[in-house]
């Protein structure tokens, strides 16, 4: 070895610094960011779950086309350490400059902490998480996807002959309790006699208990399904199957019910992405928090499919209108399903109340138990 | 669609009709680990060959339209899985335990990383028989709708039971399993016995994932099987190596499965979490029961490295 005209060290040293040169000249390293934006978005499940992935993957195939932005997603991040390397590898070897982490497991401590280490870059997460002792640079959006699960009960009360309509959920938890809910004051404001029956399966993605779930509503008299679990595909699959109408949940499912299908209640994250890419393009600074509903344009119904009637499409249709216009549909005197009183006489919640995201009962009309 | 309130006999017939609808994968994959076992080994990776063959089913069905198939293609891919548990296992000191868990992961992980296009499509689902012609009532009607693939596991559940008891090929396999010496010298190679009982084992685990993404519930994602593939592992040491308690072992689990949604549906919806555990707490208290220190597991063969 001692015969090489120079040392190993400084072989090495020439070496490495030849690489960087030229990984930067071949484009692998980029530290010119300001050319354009790259977005990076982070999918716990795969990107075409019919469900939560896939309504951020459509937006985020909305996002490519806007121009100046490259957009980079992975897939199948568990809500593990795994996301901090995701981001890690994002931010160095793609060069993100905004980070949409889409599930909720991802907020603490992973994205609060590189949000802390990349303080250039901004990060964002989709549910109400972010409070103001967290890093500027990192921040929420949300839909009220409650509203569009009122729409869902418009139509669906309108659609049903039993005048029971049945939703499988997962847990529950505040947000899925408000689905519920919107969707039984819905079907009600239209249709009196409605009522809606609940089965909790107990957890996010158990497709042989949804299926049964599924079946057991519709032995017990639904003829209307919707729900609120991960990936709805099994569900509609089922309701289909059966001979039932179906509302869908997070994306559009109407491919699966072609004869019962009527809406959805569906988020549109692409209204969201591009306020957020638009916003950075032009210089400016990425709201901390940023939740909305219909009149903002964050969630949206499916188009109606064969199983709306027609009286169902004119009343949803209206009941759009007075959504969009903030109109309050948690009215006074409310009674939960125990016969408490839970909004007295003369008072009444608009979208966007705080009360909204407390609910912890299932209205009056709905059968089922929190516990 | 005329619907008739059922109210509290809803509840049996959900659980009648859960238990068709359910027990098909718990019953072909008990079958397949009840042969593995009776030849004196134990395949824990059945998990990961119910996943994969849920996933291969639903890919080839999907891709040639073709679900039996799809069902066919899923038996040929779960006898390579126990084909290769067969042949490790035979390699000096393997613990196939180990192995088996190690097959687990690996059939489950592959079955993700190929089958992530095929969850969005939507592919051609088996037929099912019509049992239910003779009735009006809608709910026994969907009842009786039931899956050929059923009927088969109870003729291989018969047929199992009757070669154990009479034929020569049963009675090679039972050798194998309760004493390898015995089996050598008869002049039987016993890992060629075991290799094959695997095999077929893990066929018969292949068709049951068919099942899942094919039949009930009827499309392939990720938490498809939800530890099915296990369950039906501890459930073979519940049905004593008998293939016929396997089948009426497969039934239970499949109804008090249906327990949970049957009953919230009737408006019995406080603690459902309890309900819903229904098939766990079977399985402990039967085991509770049914165990003895004094003696050892009744039925159990001998060279199993369990019980051994």
């Amino acid at each position: 070895m001692s015969d090489l005209p120079i040392s190993r060290r400084r072989l090495l040293q020439t070496a490495s610094a030849a690489g960087v040169l030229g990984a930067s000249s071949l484009g692998l390293i980029n530290p010119a960011r300001a050319a354009g934006l790259t977005i990076g978005l982070i999918y716990v499940g795969p990107r075409d779950d019919y469900g939560w992935n896939q309504a951020h993957a459509v937006a985020a195939k909305a996002l490519k086309l806007v121009p100046g932005v490259k957009v980079v997603e992975e897939e199948n991040v568990p809500e593990t350490v795994a996301v901090t390397k995701t981001m890690e590898s994002m931010i160095e070897l793609d060069g993100a400059g905004l980070i949409f982490a889409t599930s909720f497991g991802y907020y603490s401590p992973y994205m609060v902490d590189a949000a802390k280490k990349y303080p250039k870059v901004q990060f964002r997460h989709a549910a109400p998480l972010w409070s103001s002792k967290d890093p500027t640079n990192a921040g929420s959006y949300f839909g009220y996807l409650d509203q569009a699960h009122y729409i869902d009960g418009v139509a669906a009360g309108l659609s049903t002959k039993s005048n029971k309509l049945g939703f499988v959920a997962a847990k529950p938890i505040s947000s899925v309790l408000s689905n519920i809910n919107s969707f039984l004051l819905g079907a009600r404001k239209v249709n009196p006699k409605a009522t809606v029956q609940v089965i909790f399966t107990g957890d996010w993605s158990l497709p042989v208990r949804e299926a049964e779930a599924t079946n057991a509503l519709i032995d017990a008299g639904a003829d209307v399904i919707t729900c609120h679990v991960d990936s709805p595909k099994v569900v509609i699959q089922t309701a289909e199957s059966r001979g039932a109408k179906t509302c869908g949940h997070n994306a559009s499912q109407a491919p699966l019910a072609p004869k019962g299908f009527i809406t959805g209640a569906e988020y549109k994250w692409e209204t969201i992405y591009k306020n957020y890419a638009d916003t950075l393009a032009k210089g400016g600074t990425l709201p901390n928090m940023m939740a909305g509903g219909y009149d903002l344009d964050f969630v949206q119904n499916t188009p109606y499919g064969a199983g709306a009637t027609p009286e169902a499409i004119k009343a949803a249709d209206a009941a759009k209108a007075e959504i969009k216009a903030k109109k309050a549909y948690y009215v006074g005197e409310l009674k939960d399903n125990k016969g408490n009183v839970v909004i007295p006489a003369g008072t009444s919640y608009a979208p966007y109340a705080p009360w909204i995201d407390s609910i912890n009962f299932l209205v009056e009309g709905v059968q089922g138990s929190t516990t | 669609m005329a619907v008739t309130e059922l109210g509290w006999t809803g509840v049996p017939l959900a659980m009648f009709a859960g238990a068709i609808r359910v027990s098909t994968p718990f019953l072909f994959v008990s079958l397949g680990e009840c042969l593995t076992e009776k030849s004196g080994r134990v395949n824990l990776g059945l998990e990961g060959t119910l996943v994969f063959g849920a996933m291969s089913a639903y890919a080839i069905a999907y891709l040639t339209g073709s679900p039996w198939l799809g069902v066919l293609v899923a038996g040929i891919a779960g006898s390579c899985f126990g084909a290769i548990h067969g042949f490790i296992s035979k390699l000096p000191k393997v613990n196939d335990v180990a192995l088996g868990i190690a097959l687990m992961m690996f059939g489950t992980g592959s079955a993700f990383f190929l089958g992530k296009s095929f969850i969005q499509p939507q592919a051609p689902h088996l037929p099912s028989i019509d049992f239910g012609f003779w009735t009006s009532i809608p709910q026994l009607k969907v009842a009786l709708q039931i899956n050929p693939l059923f009927f088969v596991g109870l003729a291989i559940a018969i047929a199992m039971s009757w070669m154990f008891r009479t034929t020569r090929i049963g009675l090679i396999v039972r050798m194998t399993g309760d004493s390898s010496a015995t089996a050598l010298a008869m002049g039987y190679s016993v890992d060629r016995v075991r290799l094959l009982a695997t095999t077929v084992g893990g066929f018969l685990a292949g068709v049951g994932g068919s099942f899942l993404s094919l039949y009930y519930p009827g499309a392939w994602n990720e938490g498809l099987s939800s530890g099915q593939g296990l369950m039906a592992v501890a459930l073979v040491i519940f049905a004593r190596w008998s293939p016929m308690m396997c089948f009426w072992a497969a039934l239970l689990f499949g109804a008090a499965g249906a327990i949970g949604p049957a009953l919230q549906s009737i408006g019995i919806s406080q603690g459902y979490h309890f309900f819903n555990a229904a098939p766990y707490i079977l399985t402990l208290v039967i085991m509770i029961v049914s165990i003895s220190p004094k003696r050892s597991l009744r039925g159990a063969p001998g060279e199993l490295s369990i019980t051994r």
